[in-house]
């Protein structure tokens, strides 16, 4: 059973500033239930916004700092989840199920990934 | 998606928007819940699955002529009782019948409320995994039942993942079924004096899967990760279901410990690699993170009563500890093995309290424990046994005898990558 990174991509400049509605908190709280009893979420989280973070670079032997907000980034990661499950179809599955709880107003993309086993 | 793609990426092409296998996807992710569901209305797993079945027939169907409904698991549920209900009224009608000629047929339940709590949901998949895992049925029967019903495996992979033929795995499971419904097992959680002991059969079930994909009984296969990770999902999803059981979470403890190793038990063409040569940076640390947070729900729910799966899991947690073999705290797991024996005593237990004892203390205090075990029954064909005294007598310097444990191990062990191991140990010997 193949494990996945599943990263949710959202436009920093255009999202809710308020961020996710009580509505919208509570979807999610019920769906990470239902993806938790079904034995397949190992880890997930939000992220603060990209003025918090930095980049650290390595470049022609040069290391650089950048600080956030990544502001070149039309999308950046908001958050993420790693899951264990039976194959990607499944994963996507449970990706579409957390997009689908949030309002007409907001755009995002959930990438998946497959992580390599050894 | 309504983000802008870029030439490289264009967004799928998928119309009608599910294709069947997506339906087939969510099927799969649904058919424990709903064949658990609809259980509870016909009272019989065989039926419950025909009616599960009839359900993804109607989605091929219907989805994509008439759209994909907003939540696809709680349309194939809804449509699965129905069809059961609808059964239930018809039984019942015949029973009727067949009483004003004055014959008779067992009371069927009466038909629940829709729509289901998703409560009432996880009590059904409870009420199901220990209907599968009951004691009327063989050990065998547990197994492919449990695999089928719950883990969602077809009966073709659980043919392969135990290397019997298919149509046996069918008849196991067809005669499981059977037995269910002749014996009139209740659909229900055991309460009362014999819950722990029902209990027990279920983790019992979980970990016989893992252990077969984690040490294959036989074959060409070192490993079989796959049912490895069909148990360990098992375990998790019991875990979320039983949260203030400690020896679930025990057994989960020990399943993400033992699994987190999986990446170092095997070398470059697949031959086993023993605990003590293994490469720890390949332990995969988020298993073990999660083994230790499980084995410390296991402890706060204990009452400080430890069960056989908390102490195994605690074991493993000792193992997960130590950065190398050498730094392994071999005194605690001696005394961990010490409280095991005395809970649960087996002489596979006691075997394994005499490695720890041989690390901690010595190969020969631990060739006496080995010694005393030589005449157990239970050990006879047990190739662990020859396999350990092979390794304390090399220790000892003993190298005869030591080659005739390691060449007898060889000749018991059923596995073709174990046999290889221990007959390049017996070669090994000056």
């Amino acid at each position: 059973m193949p494990r996945f990174l599943t990263l949710i991509r959202i436009d920093e400049k255009n999202a809710p500033a308020e961020g996710p509605s009580p509505e919208l908190m509570e979807r999610m709280g019920k769906l990470l239930e239902e993806i938790t009893k079904a034995g397949v979420m190992l880890d997930t989280a939000g992220l603060t916004p990209t003025s918090d973070g930095s980049r650290v670079t390595w470049e022609g032997g040069q290391l650089s700092v950048t600080d956030g907000p990544f502001t070149e980034s039309k999308e950046v990661i908001g958050g993420y989840s790693i899951s264990q499950c039976k194959d990607k179809a499944e994963a996507i599955e449970w990706a579409k199920r957390f997009l689908s709880l949030h309002e007409d107003y907001w755009t995002i993309t959930a990438e998946v990934r497959q992580i390599t086993e050894d | 998606m309504t983000s802008q793609p870029t030439p490289a990426s264009q967004p799928t092409p998928s119309r009608p928007d599910r294709t069947a296998g997506a339906i087939e996807t969510v099927f799969r992710m649904e058919s424990p819940r709903i064949i658990a569901g609809v259980t509870r209305v016909v009272r019989d797993v065989g039926i419950a699955e025909e009616l599960a079945q009839d359900a993804l027939v109607a989605a091929l169907e219907q989805w994509p002529r008439d759209g994909v409904p907003d939540n696809p698991g709680a349309w194939l549920m809804t449509t699965a009782r129905h069809r059961a209900v609808d059964l239930v009224r018809r039984r019942e009608n015949y029973a009727r019948k067949l009483a004003e000629i004055g014959r008779t047929l067992p009371e069927a339940a009466a038909p629940p409320e829709e729509p289901a709590d998703p409560d009432d949901i996880d009590d059904d998949l409870l009420r199901l995994v220990f209907t599968a895992c009951h004691p009327v049925l063989s050990t065998e029967a547990r197994t492919a039942l449990t695999l089928r019903l719950l883990g969602g495996l077809t009966t073709a992979e659980i043919a392969r993942a135990f290397l019997v033929p298919e149509p046996t795995v069918a008849q196991r499971i067809v005669r499981a079924k059977r037995t269910l419904a002749t014996k009139n097992v209740a659909f229900e959680m055991p309460y009362g004096p014999d819950r722990e002991a029902r209990l027990g059969s279920v983790l019992d079930v979980i970990y016989l899967i893992f252990n077969e994909g984690y040490a294959a009984t036989a074959g060409d296969d070192w490993l079989r990760p796959s049912l490895c990770e069909d148990a360990l999902r098992l375990a998790r999803v019991l875990t979320a279901l039983m949260p203030k059981e400690p020896e679930v979470h025990g057994l989960t403890a020990l399943l993400e410990l033992q699994a987190s190793r999986t990446a170092a038990r095997t070398g470059p063409s697949g031959e086993p690699v023993l605990l003590r040569d293994q490469n720890r940076s390949r332990w995969n640390r988020m298993l073990i993170a999660r083994g230790f947070a499980a084995l410390g729900r296991a402890e706060a729910t204990s009452g400080g009563a430890p069960g056989p799966y908390l102490l195994q899991a605690a074991i493993a947690a000792c193992h997960a500890h130590a950065y190398s073999y050498e730094e392994t705290d071999w005194s605690r797991i001696a005394t961990l093995y010490g409280l095991l024996a005395a809970r649960s005593p087996s002489p596979v237990v006691e075997l394994n309290r005499a490695v720890a004892v041989s690390m901690a203390k010595g190969p020969a205090e631990a060739l006496a424990l080995v010694d005393a075990l030589a005449g157990d029954p239970a050990l006879r064909d047990y190739h662990l046994l020859p396999s350990v005294r092979g390794d304390l007598l090399a220790r000892l310097g003993r190298a005869p005898e030591a080659r005739a444990e390691f060449e007898r191990a060889a000749s018991l062990t059923r596995n073709e990558r174990e046999r290889e191991l221990l007959l390049r140990r017996a070669a090994e010997q000056p």
